[in-house]
């Protein structure tokens, strides 16, 4: 018989994605794509909409059959075998709770199939560690949207899958109810040990959860690693904005040390340091988080450990509590952004002052991009063109239809 | 201002009612007066009519209004095979349409779904015998199976059927005729609850170890049974009173009558009214009894 049948999972099984693509008639979702998930992680796979990374996850369930290379789970290669004969489970992003079945029936189904012992105390057991047990007998449509989410993980956990792929499962949440199942998802994790593959274009939520983030855009990983590691240190121009925010500036190097380059932009020199940039010689695009950055009204005392920009000045203040987030324009660096704690009551400069930024050194990154590819790097990733490119996608499907 | 505001918090169901009653009424009488005319009053004079005597003055084919209970026990006596045998072809005929239908509303409304004009195009198909009445395809039917015909005389010359053998007249004829001109009636309703089937639902099926025929036995079929139920509905009560695909005239022989012939030939035959009565309100009582007992059983009342 197939793997998926006999005993469950002691463990998670890593994955291995072997030069996978993906072609669809008229477009190519996913390029030769290499991927190793190691056993018992919680790996989040991020990017926007249209990216692929849904496609990578059907992939795996074996909803899709890839167009070019090899799926490998716990060592085993599945690429051809069918999604009911593989070691995984699916928390579908619409749940796809079968109405006909109680919530009960639901949750046992992927025991009675492969005829486990006692699959309804199992699926009690499954309801408890999401505390939805006293609901068994209710159907799916008599849920609220949070306890059909938490019934849908139970249903794929209670098979204990050495892989547990989630598609987007928490888009439908409302923003506390969602906070709180991220949460609760990372401590089933821990306490399951299997292996999470979890899709979303969310990057807070990515952070949250994840040991491991691949960030994805085109049918690409551009980056991967530890979401401290992706934020502070972004490769791409990419990653930079679609993991938070970042101010990024294009100049030439125009001296190196050991230790650190020097940049000039626009007649402005910044220093990076070495460890901490991908491109050491010619044009190069350096960055730093705007919550790095110090707001001065007076010219701030020259600091070799520092970075200096100005004057400039405010074009924007907008108070949010915690913080507050200034846009300032720089005659020849462009808008800058600026996140500044609320340490005083109320924001420190005014729309029109002028001001000076400043930056510990250490704060900077510099990216791997050619820079001639991507002359200005305007955030292209804020909501507002997820939302366009969303629409597009969705005129293109309809189009094709 | 605030006094009358409290006073019609008071009784706002009331309010509601006194004020919505008339339209609704008024909307509802045209269907009321309609049932009334052409379904109630006739069949209170059903029920009348199947418990007179004959007239006193024996003059044939009129009847004295009584309380002739008996008439049932006589025509239950008489056409007991009629009825059974109605029943039976109408359930046979049924499963065949159900087993025939299936698969095609499953690939016009799921498997077709990326080419809609094929699904267009497949729907006009189903529907296009209607276009001719259903008397002449019948007719047409028994032309095409009488003995001369090519397909019976090729049969037989292939020993495929024995030479003495033949398909009009027979209760495989009946069957055929009644599973033929009820499959559009089946197609419909099971197409338009396939339809609308969340393949993902599907998917999820499979993701959960569901081989592709546990898929279809414990998510697919379940999800259509609201298709499955107005379908065999539509099949099978009209098959069970059906009188022209059994008929001598059609498709049907002397050994193949059902309830329908008996009831016809009662009437406008033998001038039987109150037997013909009797019969029409016992094919009327079983066929709610079963229907009433089937979506009991079927427990699609939520999803229907």
């Amino acid at each position: 018989m197939s793997m998926a049948t006999g005993a469950f999972a002691e463990r998670g099984a890593d994955l291995e994605l072997v030069g996978i693509s993906k072609r669809f008639p008229g477009f190519t979702a996913i390029e030769s794509l290499d991927l190793t998930i190691p056993a018992g992680s919680f790996f989040a796979l991020l990017g926007p909409s249209g990216c692929g990374k849904t496609t990578t996850l059907r992939l795996v369930a074996g909803l899709e059959e890839p167009t070019t290379g090899r799926i490998l789970i716990g060592g085993k290669d599945v690429t051809n075998l069918k999604p009911y004969q593989r070691p995984v489970n699916t928390v579908f992003q619409s749940y796809a709770l079968f109405p006909h079945m109680t919530v009960l029936e639901n949750v046992a189904f992927g025991l009675r199939r492969r005829k486990l012992a006692d699959p309804v105390g199992k699926a009690h057991e499954a309801l408890r560690l999401v505390e939805l047990d006293h609901l068994a007998a209710r159907k799916p449509q008599q849920l609220s949207g949070g306890q059909q989410q938490r019934v849908a993980l139970a249903r794929a956990l209670v098979n204990r899958p050495a892989l547990l792929l989630l598609d987007e499962p928490l888009g439908a949440l409302d923003l506390k109810l969602r906070r709180q199942m991220q949460l609760e998802l990372k401590t089933i994790q821990e306490e399951v040990g299997l292996t999470f593959l979890h899709v979303t274009h969310d990057q807070e939520e990515a952070m949250t959860m994840a040991d491991t983030i691949a960030v994805m855009n085109k049918g690409r990983i551009e980056q991967m690693g530890a979401p401290e590691q992706l934020y502070e240190l972004p490769k791409t121009a990419f990653v930079a904005n679609f993991l938070g925010q970042s101010n990024l500036f294009t100049g030439t190097v125009v001296g190196t040390t050991s230790t650190a380059i020097s940049v000039d932009i626009a007649g402005q020199k910044i220093v990076v340091p070495v460890g901490r940039s991908h491109r050491h010689s010619g044009d190069v695009t350096i960055g730093v988080r705007p919550e790095k950055l110090s707001l001065h009204r007076e010219a701030p005392v020259i600091d070799p450990a520092r970075n200096v920009i100005g004057p400039a000045h405010v074009i924007d203040v907008s108070f949010s509590g915690v913080s507050t987030q200034y846009l300032i324009a720089h005659p020849s660096l462009g808008t800058i952004v600026v996140f500044a704690q609320n340490m005083a009551f109320g924001p420190v400069a005014h729309v029109g002052e002028q001001v000076w930024v400043s930056w510990d050194i250490e704060h900077g990154f510099g990216l791997a991009d050619d820079p001639a590819e991507n002359p200005r790097f305007a955030a292209d990733t804020d909501t507002k063109s997820i939302a366009a490119q969303r629409h597009a996608a969705l005129i293109a499907e309809l189009g094709e239809a | 201002m605030a006094f009358a505001a409290f006073a019609t918090t008071t009784g706002p169901g009331e309010e509601l009612q006194r004020r919505r009653s008339p339209i609704a009424l008024l909307l509802l009488l045209p269907g009321i007066l309609y049932l009334a005319l052409f379904f109630l009053t006739p069949l209170v004079s059903l029920v009348l009519t199947s418990l007179q005597v004959p007239s006193a003055t024996g003059e044939p084919g009129v009847y004295d209004p009584a309380f002739k209970w008996e008439n049932y026990v006589t025509v239950i006596n008489d056409y007991l095979p009629h009825i059974l045998r109605s029943f039976g072809y109408a359930l046979i005929a049924t499963v065949l349409a159900l087993a025939f239908s299936y698969p095609l509303a499953y690939f016009i409304g799921v498997k077709a779904r990326p080419w809609p004009l094929l699904q267009s195009l497949m729907l006009v198909l189903v529907i296009a015998p209607f276009f001719i009445s259903f008397l002449l395809r019948t007719l047409a039917w028994k032309q095409l199976l009488s003995d001369e015909s090519f397909v019976i005389t090729t049969l037989k010359a292939l020993s495929v059927m024995p030479p003495d053998a033949h398909f009009t007249g027979t209760p495989v004829a009946v069957i055929f005729g009644l599973t033929y001109n009820f499959i559009p009636f089946m197609t419909l309703p099971l197409y338009t609850t396939l339809e609308r089937l969340d393949v993902r639902y599907l998917e999820a099926g499979s993701d959960l170890y569901a081989s592709p025929l546990q898929v279809f036995r414990k998510v697919t079929i379940p999800l259509s049974m609201p298709g499955i139920v107005a379908g065999t509905l539509l099949t099978f009560i009209p098959a069970a009173g059906d009188y022209v695909n059994a008929s001598r005239s059609f498709l049907g022989g002397s050994d193949t009558q059902m309830i329908g012939n008996v009831i016809e030939a009662n009437f406008l035959v033998l001038e039987n009214y109150p037997a013909a009565a009797a019969l029409s309100i016992i094919l009327m009582s079983v066929i709610l009894v079963i229907v009433t007992i089937y979506i009991r059983r079927a427990g699609t009342e939520e999803l229907l």
